[in-house]
């Protein structure tokens, strides 16, 4: 193959004329071609175009261009063909040189008018020029466009413009292009047995419709190869189906990460439930909406650092708020977890109205910092920044979360009063603080999942109560008072969840979560990860 | 026998407030009927209604207190089996419009002609039968209690953890309950009911003799209650409340007693939502709503836990509130419910009732001995 190759390149190099011997030839050939355009008749302008495009003329491709818009122009007397002057108005350029061919009346120009069949013979004829445009962008977007089109007249091009690629990302795509284009030909066998093993290589989904298309078109080997590469790839492509569902999953388990891990704080150390963590993630939420509205009025150019400007602040803020709550009302209430839940409940619904009242009750509009929108590209897999953002965020919290429960002397107390309080105070823990700062930052993480959340979903005052029952529904699955539970039972249901979703749609997948931990927990009342010892009877 | 039973099992306070069900049943109904609607003392239409719906939440309350304020057990979940109880009538009604709906289809209710379903899917036979619709009522709450309470409380699932995943199975209801695909409507649920045994759900008379029912129910499911709970049953079921374990080591089967008043208050919720969905005129997936059962539950700490009494006047109360500020003060409606939640657990633990109760207790002991009132602490019932 690679010899025919280099065996051809000199020929084709020799029939269509392109070296750099050849260059002042070819600018009258260009001219020549161009003075087709003048022609009255639509199917000499046809010829011309083709002829345009024959020339491989490094300003051909700017000018069919411009005829497609419409601003080439036969200039009189001369029947130059022109087109106007970018940086000058009023003054026009010879198209076939690029210079300057001072101004023209109005009466004095006529425009080269074109039709369908002139459109879509342009069309083609710059998808293999651009082939050998400077520009990477345009080489790549010419080799998909044939890839797309499958032009059998390109393939002479598209083989000298391979021979010619340094890149080879835009090589790899030339080839496939030409192996597409090699398919719908009149090629030998061998050749289309060789492009089919290049289009199977790319193994996505055009691949399999394209060659789905050449195993019904053709017969004998070759439809028979084309066969079982398309069963190859419908392996692949389902490995990569459940790649994109583990790592969907992943996606979706960080967020209920982010949402449980403060409850399963102030529930692990605390055994409160705090109904109203879910409208701590709402006012992290909206503490991003608010700095963001703050920062497009005054100082625009901050934009992309909103984020990070509220992430402080919604930690801040809701901390606040829980250690209000907890100095306030939660205090009264140990050692009656019912009635907690109850009163929680009653702050959640206040808290929520409150928003309503405030920022009124429709969804609230939080931008993307730029850095933030995007996608990467991962074989199959496409993961939009913002998901591949939160799992990350999600992962710094968990790992500082898990740094400052080991390592620090705040950690290690509150370790000791989930496992004994009593004991704690004995040996001169002030448990109340204890109780009061695991509450501010269970709410304070809280906050700062609101702001991750609010890149990904609709901020309205009721953004928490959606998240609420998931959340309980991690920390029951994981087990009490151990972050690894949360870890697992947030990934867990994650994953479980989009897995689930392609056989029987979202909320079926939901309810059968639901249902699947309702009977988990008859298995393990305390969760996944229970915590053994004396203290957890009480 | 059964006299002496009931003789034993109700107090002053149940005559008292048996009087006075018995006297609203007959006066409300009466107010509507017989005045006409110029005079100061008629009761309209639509507060006959309302007040039934109120009484129909009493009943909710009702069984709620039976399982919370008696056994402990805090239903975060008891929503779904009013809801339940509110689907198997609508079911009724839904084959009573015949072939009287939009598309007048005798054979299929409406919702199922726009779907493009031929024929009626097999769970709604015989809910052309009145009979069979008022045993479902019961049954199928029972049933999903019965299941659900014998896997929860066999493997000791209490406290927080049962309130969780009562609200869970709750919540996975009412998103079933939303698709299209179960066959009850979907997001509209059931509505558009015509009459039940034949009498018009317009007509006055209907309207009152539901509301009737829905009093006589109350009174009914508070003689069972206190029956309940007055009996030997009702000692161990108090005694779990209060000490589980110990019950347990005691030698009683304390899973048996639990599931049993849990079903038992699972088919009254059911009765509840039977008799609240003709009054109401429709019944859809949002019933099944967490906030709904947890409403509710504060109904029931307001009026007070473990009195009855109290958990039925709780539930009027809330829900007439509810009525008032959503029609006067919508926006303030959240924030009135919120603070009541926080301030009825912080300061009034044992609710109206209890507070009520307290005071006159305090004051007896004072009548009959000076000195240091003995009012027994309770600290345990909150576990």
């Amino acid at each position: 193959m690679y010899c025919l190759r280099y065996l051809l390149i000199p020929l084709l190099c020799a029939l269509i004329g392109i070296s750099n011997a050849s260059r002042p030839a070819q600018a009258a050939d260009l001219e020549t071609a161009l003075s087709g355009l003048a022609e009255k008749s639509f199917k000499s302008r046809l010829k011309a175009v083709d002829e345009i495009a024959a020339t491989q003329d490094e300003r051909a491709s700017e000018i069919l261009e411009t005829l497609t818009k419409g601003k080439l122009f036969v200039a009189n007397p001369g029947k130059h063909i022109v087109m106007e002057d970018p940086a000058t108005s009023g003054a026009y350029l010879f198209a076939a040189t690029g210079e300057s061919a001072g101004s023209y009346a109005k009466a004095a120009i006529k425009k080269v008018k074109i039709n369908n069949r002139m459109r879509s013979a342009i069309r083609k004829a710059l998808g293999t020029l651009t082939l050998g445009s400077k520009d990477r962008n345009r080489r790549l977007t010419a080799a998909r466009s044939i890839f797309n089109t499958r032009d059998v007249s390109a393939l002479p091009l598209l083989t000298n413009a391979i021979a010619a690629e340094t890149d080879t990302a835009v090589k790899r795509e030339m080839e496939r292009a030409r192996a597409a284009a090699l398919l719908a030909s009149e090629a030998d066998e061998s050749d289309k047995l060789a492009a089919i093993e290049i289009i199977a290589s790319m193994g996505n989904q055009d691949a399999l419709a394209l060659l789905t298309q050449v195993a019904d078109s053709n017969s004998g080997v070759v439809a028979e190869r084309a066969e079982r590469a398309i069963a190859e790839m419908k392996s692949t492509l389902a490995l990569w189906g459940t790649a994109q569902n583990v790592v969907y999953g992943i996606s979706l388990g960080s967020v209920l990460l982010l949402a449980a891990i403060g409850l399963a704080i102030t529930f692990g150390v605390m055994g409160v439930i705090n109904m109203a963590h879910g409208e701590m993630v709402m006012i992290g939420a909206y503490v991003t909406y608010v700095v963001q509205d703050v920062i497009r009025a005054s100082m625009p150019g901050l934009f992309d650092w909103s984020l990070l400007i509220a992430l402080p602040l919604a930690f801040g803020v809701t901390a606040l708020i829980g250690i209000a709550m907890e100095r306030g009302i939660i205090r009264f209430l140990y050692g009656r977890p019912l009635e907690t839940l109850l009163a929680t409940w009653g702050v959640s619904l206040i808290l929520q109205q409150a928003v309503r009242s405030i920022f009124g009750p429709n969804n609230r509009l939080v931008g993307n910092p730029s850095w933030m929108s995007g996608s990467l590209e991962l074989g199959q897999l496409t993961l939009t920044y913002n998901r591949l953002c939160i799992i990350a965020f999600t992962l710094v919290i968990f790992a500082a979360l898990f740094v400052a429960m080991r390592k620090t002397s705040f950690g290690l107390q509150m370790r000791a009063v989930v496992q004994n309080r009593r004991m704690s105070a004995a040996m001169g823990i002030r448990t109340k603080w204890v109780d009061a700062l695991t509450f501010g930052l269970g709410s304070g993480i809280a906050g700062l999942a609101g702001v991750a959340i609010s890149q990904i979903d609709n901020v309205g005052p009721n953004l928490g109560q959606s998240y609420i029952i998931d959340s309980f529904m991690v920390v029951v699955f994981g087990g009490v008072g151990n972050l690894w539970g949360t870890l697992v039972g947030a990934m867990t249901l994650g994953v479980a969840n989009k897995f689930l979703e392609p056989y029987s749609g979202a909320v079926l997948a939901k309810i059968l979560v639901l249902v699947f931990i309702i009977l988990f927990i008859q298995k393990r009342p305390k969760g996944l990860f229970a915590l053994k010892g004396r203290g957890v009877e009480a | 026998m059964i006299t002496r039973l009931l003789l034993r099992s109700l107090d002053r306070g149940s005559y008292w407030f048996l009087g006075a069900l018995a006297l609203i049943a007959l006066l409300v109904p009466a107010l509507h009927l017989l005045l006409p609607p110029e005079s100061a003392l008629h009761v309209p239409g639509y507060a006959v209604a309302l007040m039934g719906k109120y009484l129909c939440y009493g009943l909710l309350a009702l069984s709620v207190d039976l399982v919370w304020g008696y056994c402990g057990i805090l239903s975060l979940g008891h929503g779904a089996f009013f809801a339940l109880g509110g689907y198997a009538m609508g079911m009724y009604l839904m084959r009573q419009i015949g072939d009287r709906g939009v598309y007048a289809n005798p054979e299929l209710p409406d919702f199922m002609v726009f779907l493009n379903w031929s024929e009626l899917p097999w769970y709604w036979y015989g809910f052309d039968s009145f009979a069979f619709a008022l045993a479902m009522v019961i049954i199928v709450p029972g049933i999903l209690a019965f299941v659900f309470g014998w896997l929860a409380f066999r493997s000791r699932v209490t406290g927080v953890y049962l309130s969780i995943i009562t609200q869970a199975l709750t919540y996975a209801l009412m998103l079933a309950f939303f698709r299209n695909e179960m066959g009850f409507g979907g997001n509209n649920g059931l509505t558009d009911f015509k009459d039940i045994l034949g009498f018009s759900l317009q007509s006055d008379t209907t309207r009152t003799t539901l509301f009737a029912a829905s009093a006589i129910a109350v009174g009914l499911g508070y003689i069972l209650c206190r029956l309940i709970t007055r009996s030997r049953a009702g000692m161990v079921l108090t005694a779990i409340r209060d000490a589980e374990s110990r019950t347990r080591f005691l030698g009683y089967r304390v899973e048996h007693y639990k599931l049993m008043v849990f079903v038992v208050s699972a088919c009254l919720a059911g009765i509840a939502g039977a008799l609240y969905v003709p009054q109401v005129g429709i019944i859809n997936p949002g019933e099944f709503a967490p906030a709904n059962s947890i409403e509710i539950v504060i109904a029931v700490a307001v009026g007070g836990r473990g009195t009855l009494i109290g958990a039925v006047l709780g539930a009027v109360l809330i829900s007439y509130a509810k009525t008032w500020f959503t029609g006067e003060l919508p926006e303030l409606w959240l924030f009135a419910l919120g603070g009541l939640f926080v301030a009825v657990t912080l300061f009034l633990p044992k609710g109206l009732a209890g507070f009520v109760l307290q005071r006159w207790q305090a004051l007896a002991d004072r009548k009959a001995q000076p000195g240091p009132s003995q009012t027994a602490t309770n600290e345990g019932a909150a576990q």
